[in-house]
């Protein structure tokens, strides 16, 4: 599950007249993670150590003169590559304090932009789509630079990458509301122009993201209307003729992003890797039509991972390096680091789920949050110190890691819950994981180790799934942890049928044992009497209410012995009994299933057991009940299948218009 | 069952005339009902509100009220004469003129021996009822000021009248007037206005109810001339007053639509004496209630927005049975549509004039639900304005529609049709027997006309391209003096049967020329006769919505009817409010019977069960969600179709396109309110006009 964690501030901004611009025109790595330039949009290059969040050193061009592309950093010269005033391109490396007194070369067309990847040689791309390796451009400064883009058209992004040792120059153009893509390979130089299919009248991609991965160069696109598109060109084939006609590009809508009310205007999209996409300036689905948001995106399965609220205006800029992403807001500059893990189909099920599971479970759920049994409602740790914090759960995760493996439960214990309160948990999901997964497995391989209210607390964080950790409910099982297993139940979203399964088994093995007592203190007839004691019904409830697919279940369900069946049946029915009785179908604030997931279960049940019921003479008067209540159920079913019909016809009636005078018109009478 | 094409007709414009006065008798319980257009109707309230006999108005006859004298019928109007209607031929019997200018109010005495009108000179003017006629007999010592409204003391001693701004009361021996109650006049700008009392009730008390328009009811003691109470029950008019049988409620109609109950009960629990206390408020109407009648168990009312509303009161009927149903009576009980099935042409019957069109075409098929595309749009071919300012009474065209004939009180007049280049020609010497027509019918090949007359009586007249020629009259044995009703011959030429106000339906065959039988007959009014054109069965809906087949053949009901008689119709079948209209048959299925009322279609497959009791009756939408093969279980014989509202005619055309003829209820809803601000203007116009304002 990918994870943003706690953003820090690098530097303030000084966002134009408009506002519409965040004063950024770019940011690019320097030698190492740690490090960027930031080129702001008037006059002025400031290196960065990122993790110190403070400027090294900042060069600035003379008054009057303006910064045209961002500056980039040549790794291998140690040089830093400006443009000015669209054709002045000027070199500097670290020690030079003055830009006038730097190397300057005036060329003869206006540069777009100067790129270099890192081990790779800085490009120029000029603003009429003609490129030049730098150093040849530097050679014959003033040689003439063709045009390669037809007159209306003008370039709107672009990006090179190192893919099998070639270079490529990538840009998009667009032209009369048409977009096209030119991918331009250096040495030898080719130059492929693809079209963009068009999107609804109107609209032109909003941002554009491109990565390289097996063989293939991959764009990703946005467009205001939310559609996140990824087309994706083979480098092998490229080549041929040259740039004779624009070849489609084919496309695949990837995301559907919710852009609440109107178009989007400032957002962008950026991949992360594979399976991520990072989108900023985009509403979260579930907080309203706000577009401050920075997000990202499981493409895979279009999925929400993680979310973050974006304090101030968001100006439509993204830039990542090295899981950082670099957000313009407001009138700061964040880095926010992020985390996006292999993902699993059970992590993937997504923030949205589990954000909404959240809020019910805070109103059913009869066990009380343990964060707020150890902590009260003590206020959370003050931010900045939080920031802090974050940076150090790093290096504190290796230290646990080795402290589950070897520690005694008592000290164990203490470092989870140490990390646990820490309020962040969100952040740690991974970690999460990891831990719970060590837990089980030196639980299961050392039978006196076992830590209930720890693994109880990390099941607590929701951040924990079947998936992550598959032998838990087992393990709390055997260990006959039953409380566990219900947390378990309550929280896990991917239980397998079969796990479900054996819960029951165990539970109602439970019932069995103690269940007699109960039977006896109750004793009014008029009232149906619940077969089993209250906490056993909560556990029972528990599996009621677990998501199934029956025919997965089936087959397992067939393995209950028919004692078992008998009181499960007859629990179920005082259930039915109980439900049909009450107007209200909470019972006293127990997380109790609905009328439909009662009587799927009876369905089933039966269907699993039902030669061995028939036989059974015990089950006789239930097998009775059991077929009254399918027949009112039946029944009613069918008198709802008739009011469907009628209401139907009403939805149909309202929009008959009028027809005029005459008609003829085909009736059918059955 | 599959699917039908029909052609849905909205064309036939045709509008009911508003309700101008009323009258029951509460013996017979019959309600006799004027409209403006002058056509008197009768309810038989003891059978299902079954609307048996209409006379046809004429120009220019407003009638203003009606009286009933044991089973005689008089009415007067503004024209200033009385007028008596024979209600076995179906015509005025004669009409005297009353000399004292417009009337505004007629009534008897208890007696049933005397007759007295309220005329526009003052004068209260007094005849004799005799056998045969009527004869003046005296005036009451005239006043000034018309005479709006009377009413007689059940002992016949007193005669209390409504007039401008007061209420005299005459002694009827003497002829003088003994009191004189001034009534108040309106408040504010009506104050100017002279106050008409647009109704009196005098009660066996003495006491002496009024309406008047300054929207009030008053209570005088009749004895001494005192006002006794005045209840303001609306800012407009109070229009009309009845009182029930028993003297013990009272219902007053006003132009907001709303009718008024009082009651003569004690107003405390205590207290001993008893009071008029106003009860209960009705609004049924959109516009003014023009007529009241009080009847044992219901308010009947009517006015501007032309329906009968027949409202229970709830304290005198069983809750939540039929009698306890509010009904509404919006469109005559008898079809006004004639279909050619041949020609695919539509005869429309309005009060003054008739229609004939053509309806459209298209080749297109669809799915059901879907509307074709028009081909041919419907033309109007015809439109043939009545003669002599007398209105229609009955209409037909031939199947071939070549022939068109139409009946007015006074006389049938036949024409002869041409289609390629249109053209009407009437047939100008006609047979001097077939003067009378109560119902006309063509044979289905168009070779013969059939005349309802006189006593039950049917003529037979011959047509060809040369002549008209009487060939013989048909007569029942039964001797009945009511009129036909319905007239109906079999597709095969063989049979006509008729039936008529008495309950009777005889069949003739018409090869014999004798009559062939007489079916058996039942307590309720037939609404609908039909001949299955190949088992030659007669089928008879019944105003309790009864459904008989009878054969021919055999002269006995049957097995189908009998099973349906045995096994009973579906309670929601019997509880439907208006009565089946027309019945025909499939040519394509003859196991389909079709017919319907107001609200629906229904084609009954005599092949299906019977729709038991507890099954639905109303079965289309569930069959519609059923899978095919489930249907089958389901379904059974009435298949009912209630897409169409205020259908006037659902008839088979030959290539089994159904054409029904139905209002939308909104266009005549708005038709009514136009029609009605037209009237109120005309009405107004005409008042200021008679009172010479």
């Amino acid at each position: 599950m990918a994870a943003l964690y706690e953003g820090y501030t690098l530097c303030g901004l000084v966002p134009g007249q408009t506002l519409t611009n965040s004063g950024i025109q770019g940011i690019e790595a320097e030698r190492d993670s740690d490090h960027v330039v930031v080129t702001d949009s008037t006059r002025s290059v400031t290196l960065y150590k990122v993790s110190d969040q403070k400027p090294l050193s900042s060069w600035t061009v003379k008054q009057g003169q303006t910064l045209t592309c961002p500056a980039v950093y040549n790794s291998q010269t140690e040089e830093y590559v400006v443009v000015s005033d669209n054709k002045v391109i000027r070199i500097w490396k670290d020690e030079d304090i003055l830009l006038d007194k730097a190397f300057k070369a005036t060329v003869s067309s206006d540069v777009w932009r100067v790129h270099c990847l890192p081990g790779g040689e800085p490009v120029v791309l000029f603003q009429r789509g003609a490129v030049r390796l730098l150093d040849s451009l530097l050679s014959a400064p003033q040689q003439p630079i063709e045009e390669v883009l037809a007159q209306e058209e003008a370039i709107r992004w672009s990006t090179n990458i190192v893919a099998d040792s070639q270079q490529f120059v990538i840009f998009t153009t667009e032209q009369k509301g048409d977009s096209f893509l030119y991918l331009h390979r250096l040495n030898p130089n080719t130059l492929q122009r693809y079209r963009l299919e068009r999107e609804e009248p109107g609209l032109s991609p909003l941002s554009f993201s491109a990565s390289y991965r097996d063989k293939h160069i991959c764009l990703l696109y946005l467009y205001p209307n939310g559609h996140v598109y990824q087309s994706v060109v083979s480098v092998r084939g490229l080549g041929g003729d040259e740039g004779a006609q624009a070849l489609p590009l084919p496309r695949s809508l990837l995301l559907g992003l919710p852009v609440g009310e109107g178009l989007l205007e400032a957002a962008s999209a950026q991949l992360l890797d594979e399976a991520h996409v990072a989108v900023v300036g985009v509403p979260h689905p579930s907080a309203g039509a706000g577009k401050d948001f920075l997000c990202i995106w499981n493409t895979n399965f279009q999925t929400l991972q993680a979310g973050k609220e974006m304090a101030g205006k968001i100006y439509g800029q993204l830039w990542t390096f090295s899981n950082k992403l670099f957000i313009p807001h407001g009138k700061t500059l964040s880095v926010i680091p992020y985390e996006c893990p292999k993902s699993s189909l059970a992590s993937a099920l997504g923030k949205l789920k589990q954000a909404k599971t959240e809020g019910e479970l805070k109103q059913m759920s009869c066990v009380p949050s343990w964060n707020n049994i150890l902590h009260g409602d003590k206020a959370q740790p003050s931010r900045p110190a939080e920031t802090r914090k974050t940076v150090s759960n790093f290096i504190k995760t290796k230290y646990l890691n080795f402290s589950v493996q070897t520690a005694p439960v008592e000290e164990v214990q203490r470092e989870v819950e140490g990390l646990l309160s820490r309020a962040d948990i969100q952040d740690l999901q991974p970690l999460v994981g990891q831990l719970a997964s060590m837990l089980v497995s030196r639980s299961l391989a050392d039978p006196a180790f076992y830590t209930p209210s720890t693994l109880a607390q990390l099941v607590h964080t929701q951040s924990l799934c079947h998936s992550v950790c598959p032998d838990l409910v087992l393990l709390a099982l055997e260990r006959r942890d039953f409380f566990l297993c219900q947390l378990c139940l309550q929280f896990f979203p991917d239980i397998p049928e079969a796990v479900t399964c054996a819960c029951l088994k165990a539970f109602i093995r439970v019932v069995i044992k103690t269940g007699e007592e109960d039977k006896e203190k109750s004793s009014t007839p008029p009232e149906p009497i619940c077969p089993v004691g209250l906490h056993k019904a909560v556990l029972l409830n528990e599996v009621l209410l677990t998501a199934y697919s029956d025919t997965f279940l089936l087959p397992h369900l067939k393995d209950l012995s028919s004692q078992h069946v008998v009181l499960f049946l007859q629990y179920l029915q005082f259930l039915y009994l109980k439900y049909s009785q009450d107007a209200s179908p909470q019972m006293h604030g127990l997380r109790s299933p609905s009328l439909t997931q009662i009587m799927d279960w009876v369905c089933m049940v039966l269907d699993a057991h039902f030669t061995v019921l028939v036989m059974t003479p015990e089950a006789k008067g239930l097998l009775v009940n059991l077929h009254s209540f399918v027949k009112s159920q039946v029944r009613l079913v069918s008198e709802l299948g008739k009011i469907e019909g009628s209401l139907q016809e009403l939805n149909k009636m309202k929009v008959k218009k009028d027809v005029g005078q005459y008609s003829i018109e085909i009736i059918e009478l059955f | 069952m599959g699917e039908f094409k029909v052609h849905r007709v909205r064309f036939f414009d045709y509008m009911p005339s508003a309700i101008r006065a009323m009258a029951f008798n509460s013996h017979t319980e019959r309600l006799a009902l004027v409209r403006a257009d002058g056509a008197l109707e009768i309810f038989n309230f003891a059978d299902h509100y079954f609307q048996e006999k209409v006379i046809p108005g004429q120009d220019g006859r407003a009638v203003e009220a009606l009286c009933w004298v044991g089973q005689r019928l008089f009415s007067a109007g503004l024209n200033g004469e009385i007028t008596e209607y024979d209600l076995e031929n179906l015509r005025p019997r004669y009409t005297v003129e009353a000399y004292g200018g417009p009337i505004w109010t007629i009534g008897s005495n208890k007696q049933g021996t005397l007759l007295m009108v309220g005329c526009e000179d003052g004068t209260v003017k007094m005849f004799e009822i005799l056998k045969e006629r009527i004869q003046f007999q005296r005036n009451l010592e005239r006043q000034k000021g018309r005479i709006v409204s009377l009413s007689w003391h059940p002992s016949g001693t007193l005669i209390a009248a409504g007039m401008m701004d007061m209420i005299r009361i005459f002694n009827a021996e003497t002829g003088h007037a003994t009191h004189r109650m001034l009534v108040e006049r309106g408040v504010g700008a009506s104050k100017s206005r002279e106050v008409v009392v647009w109704s009196v009730a005098f009660l066996s008390d003495y006491t002496i109810i009024s309406g008047d328009s300054a929207g009030k009811v008053q209570i005088w003691d009749g004895l001494t001339g005192t006002l006794v109470r005045t209840h303001l029950v609306t800012k407009w008019d109070v229009l009309c007053l009845s009182v029930s049988q028993d003297e013990s409620s009272l219902i007053a109609g006003t132009s907001e639509g709303t009718v008024v109950q009082f009651q003569f009960i004690s107003s405390t629990v205590d207290q001993q004496e008893e009071e008029w206390v106003r009860t209960r408020t009705f609004k049924n109407h959109s516009h003014d209630v023009r007529a009241l009648a009080h009847t044992e168990t219901a308010v009947v009312s009517g006015g501007m927005d032309t329906q009968l509303v027949v409202r229970p009161l709830l304290d005198k009927v069983e809750k939540n049975t039929q009698e306890s149903a509010m009904r509404k009576i919006a469109l005559p009980h008898r079809s006004l549509v004639c279909c050619a099935k041949k020609a695919g042409l539509l005869l429309f019957q309005f009060p003054d004039h008739l229609e004939v069109w053509r309806v459209g075409e298209s080749d297109g098929h669809g799915k059901p639900g879907d509307s074709l595309p028009v081909k041919r749009k419907p033309e109007k071919l015809i439109q043939l304005k009545g003669k002599g300012g007398d209105h229609i009474y009955s209409s037909a065209l031939s199947p071939c529609g070549e022939w068109l004939a139409y009946s007015t009180v006074s006389s049938v007049r036949l024409y002869r049709l041409q289609y390629n280049n249109i053209s009407i020609t009437k047939v100008s010497k006609l047979p001097k027997d077939l003067c009378l027509g109560h119902q006309l019918c063509f044979s289905s090949d168009s070779t013969k006309l059939f005349a309802s007359s006189r006593h039950s009586s049917v003529i037979v007249v011959a047509l060809n391209q040369l002549e008209c020629k009487y060939l013989h009259t048909l007569k029942p044995k039964s001797g009945s003096r009511q009129p036909v009703h319905l007239l109906c011959t079999s597709e095969d030429g063989k049979w006509l049967a008729t039936a008529n106000t008495d309950c009777e339906i005889h069949v003739y065959d018409l090869h014999k020329r004798k009559l062939h039988c007489t079916v058996p007959i039942y307590s309720s009014c037939p609404t609908a006769i039909a001949i299955h054109p190949t088992t030659s069965h007669l089928v008879v809906v019944h105003a309790d919505q009864q459904i008989f087949e009878y054969s021919l053949v055999q002269k006995e009901y049957t097995e189908w009817s009998r099973k349906l008689q045995k096994q009973g119709l579906h309670s929601l079948w019997l509880e439907r409010d208006t009565p089946v209209t027309h019945v025909t048959f499939s040519l394509k299925n003859p196991a389909h019977i079709i017919l319907h009322d107001m609200f629906m279609f229904c084609i009954i497959d005599q092949s299906l069960p019977l729709p038991e009791s507890k099954t639905l009756l109303y079965n289309q939408m569930t069959l519609r969600s059923l899978p095919e093969q489930e249907r089958i279980r389901h379904s059974h014989a009435f298949k009912i179709c209630k897409n169409f509202k205020h259908v006037m005619c659902v008839s088979l055309l030959e290539d089994h396109s159904l054409v029904v003829a139905a209002e939308p209820v909104l266009h005549y809803l708005s038709e009514v309110s136009k029609r009605a601000q037209t009237t109120l203007s005309q009405f107004a116009g005409q008042y200021i006009h008679v009172m010479g304002l």
